[in-house]
């Protein structure tokens, strides 16, 4: 018998072991998925519970629901992987051995890393919204808040999801504006980037939301540290921003089990081949999601078509075939802008987002890149299709794990360029 | 859109980011630092060689990675090219700046 370990069951490795207890022969094969947590979050729900959209019970459920039939579910911290001699080491001293090992260890923040942030005022005037804690804290802090100066503020890239700081923004503008007290709170977006939006066609496209929702950006801020006696953020050219509560996107970093088993980088991802989501480092260990340093979006979207294909990478691999250099980027996200409407953007490593329908070209029934209720819609429908198709592994019709370019307007970005 | 600088005819963005690096060479990094109004001395060119291979290793590029590089410490990189030191960097060696998703 050979043995296939996943490490972690977030979105990744659960999607994975679905996909994979189907595919490879039980005769020959157990597969494994070692995860310390019970819980399985909807991630994407944590953007809606500061502002009491989604209550708790809706982001969460028992892990188990979702580990198939025909997998060994071992809930215990791994404490070390040891890939000279194909083993993981595990919190009681047990070791489990693997011909193949997927790491979907994911992401964590890391707000440690900057002096002043995780100190007294942690939970108190500083929060993040990408924890079940942080965001329920921030939930609480909101609901009696009385106004005042609020910074959304991103501390480094990379970030799990890139976008949700520019919708916790506007969300924000909305819940204030339903409270009857917008004119209490002033709110500023602050990235270590050019601008909210970084490219080009969603720049043109989207800057507008800024100013209609009366959000201030201070682009190009570094952050060297937190005053939280004085309540300010500072950053290296000595730029300062005032707050009365700051929400921040910490660092994010990998999981520290891919530091005390070297196989990461400076921010503990696994460096990993972009196309084929095989390691760099061993050739029968693979890599998935927010765990890897791929140049993509840190996203459950991002991971979903990579589940794809790496289950087919995964079985050419025990054939011995060659791996497909398949895997081209693509995401596809629904971005709320508030007031019930949200936006769509479907982009790879290649193509930024561009206007267009999806996922019928020409049909649609969804705009990209353009606000609309329908779109709004989407992203409240999508955590139904999250629990009951994609983490089991469900294709979902008419989306493909690489991007099509029809039914888009990729002319348009020529002519920008040209 | 086409630029010329240094005698010779480049593609770039309309934020004059090179869209090919294979078009760059030193004296094409040397004038858009110019057009910048920065100098460039042996210690940029030692940053500019940092972001090449983190560019070609394709690491992506940030503040904390520039802390940890060992070249130099973060006040310096501010006042080798103040304001946006890795927008200004990244245009001078001619690879994109550091983008999001949208």
């Amino acid at each position: 018998m050979k043995n296939l370990v996943i490490l972690g069951a977030g979105t990744s490795g659960t999607m994975m072991a679905n996909h994979l207890v189907h595919k490879l022969p039980k005769e020959n094969w157990n597969i494994s998925i070692i995860d310390q947590y019970r819980t399985h979050y909807y991630q994407p729900g944590f953007l809606f519970l500061p502002f009491d959209i989604y209550k708790p019970s809706q982001v969460k459920k028992k892990g188990e629901k979702f580990i198939p039939k025909g997998v060994r579910y071992i809930q215990k911290r791994i404490e070390r992987i040891v890939p000279e001699t194909n083993q993981v080491l595990l919190e009681d001293e047990t070791e489990v051995v693997y011909d193949i090992l997927i790491i979907a260890t994911g992401t964590k923040i890391a707000p440690e890393e900057i002096e002043g942030m995780k100190g007294p005022e942690w939970y108190q005037s500083i929060f993040d919204f990408y924890t079940f804690e942080g965001a329920l804290a921030l939930r609480d802090k909101l609901r009696d808040w009385e106004g005042g100066k609020l910074v959304v503020h991103i501390t480094e890239m990379p970030i799990k999801c890139p976008v949700a700081p520019l919708e916790f923004a506007f969300l924000a503008d909305s819940y204030f504006k339903h409270k009857g007290m917008r004119d209490k709170v002033e709110i500023t977006y602050v990235t270590p980037l050019g601008g909210a939006f970084t490219k080009p066609k969603a720049t043109e496209a989207l800057h507008y939301l800024l100013e209609e929702k009366n959000i201030k950006e201070v682009t190009d801020f570094n952050i060297e540290r937190v005053d939280y006696e004085s309540k300010r953020i500072i950053d290296y050219a000595d730029v300062e921003v005032p707050y009365d509560l700051l929400v921040t996107v910490p660092t994010n970093m990998g999981d520290s089990l891919i530091e005390r088993s070297g196989l990461g980088d400076d921010l503990n991802f696994v460096p990993t081949h972009k196309a084929t989501l095989q390691t760099k480092q061993h050739e029968n260990i693979f890599a998935i999601g927010d765990a890897t340093n791929l140049p993509a979006s840190k996203a459950g979207s991002v991971a979903h078509f990579e589940a794809e294909i790496l289950t087919e990478n995964i079985l050419r691999y025990i054939k011995g075939e060659p791996l497909k250099e398949e895997f081209d980027g693509h995401a596809n996200c629904f971005i709320e802008t508030g007031n019930g409407k949200a936006l769509l953007i479907d982009f790879n490593y290649t193509h930024e987002p561009v206007e267009g329908t999806f996922p019928l070209p020409g049909i649609g029934p969804l705009k990209l890149l353009k606000e609309s209720r329908a779109n709004h819609m989407g992203k409240m429908a999508f955590r139904w299709i999250y629990w009951n198709m994609l983490i089991k592994g469900i294709h979902i019709p008419f989306v493909s794990a690489t991007m099509s370019e029809k039914g888009k307007n990729f002319e348009k970005v020529k002519e920008v360029s040209s | 859109m086409k630029k010329i600088i240094a005698n010779t005819e480049i593609e770039v963005n309309e934020e004059g980011y090179l869209t090919d690096f294979n078009q760059w060479n030193k004296a094409i990094g040397e004038s858009l630092a110019q057009e910048h109004g920065i100098d460039m001395t042996d210690r940029h060119w030692e940053v500019i060689d940092y972001i090449h291979d983190k560019y070609q290793n394709e690491e992506p590029l940030s503040i904390r990675g520039i802390k940890k590089s060992g070249v130099l410490d973060i006040k310096e990189f501010y006042s080798l090219f103040p304001g946006g030191p890795l927008k200004k960097a990244t245009l001078i060696a001619g690879i994109p700046k550091p983008k999001s998703c949208i």
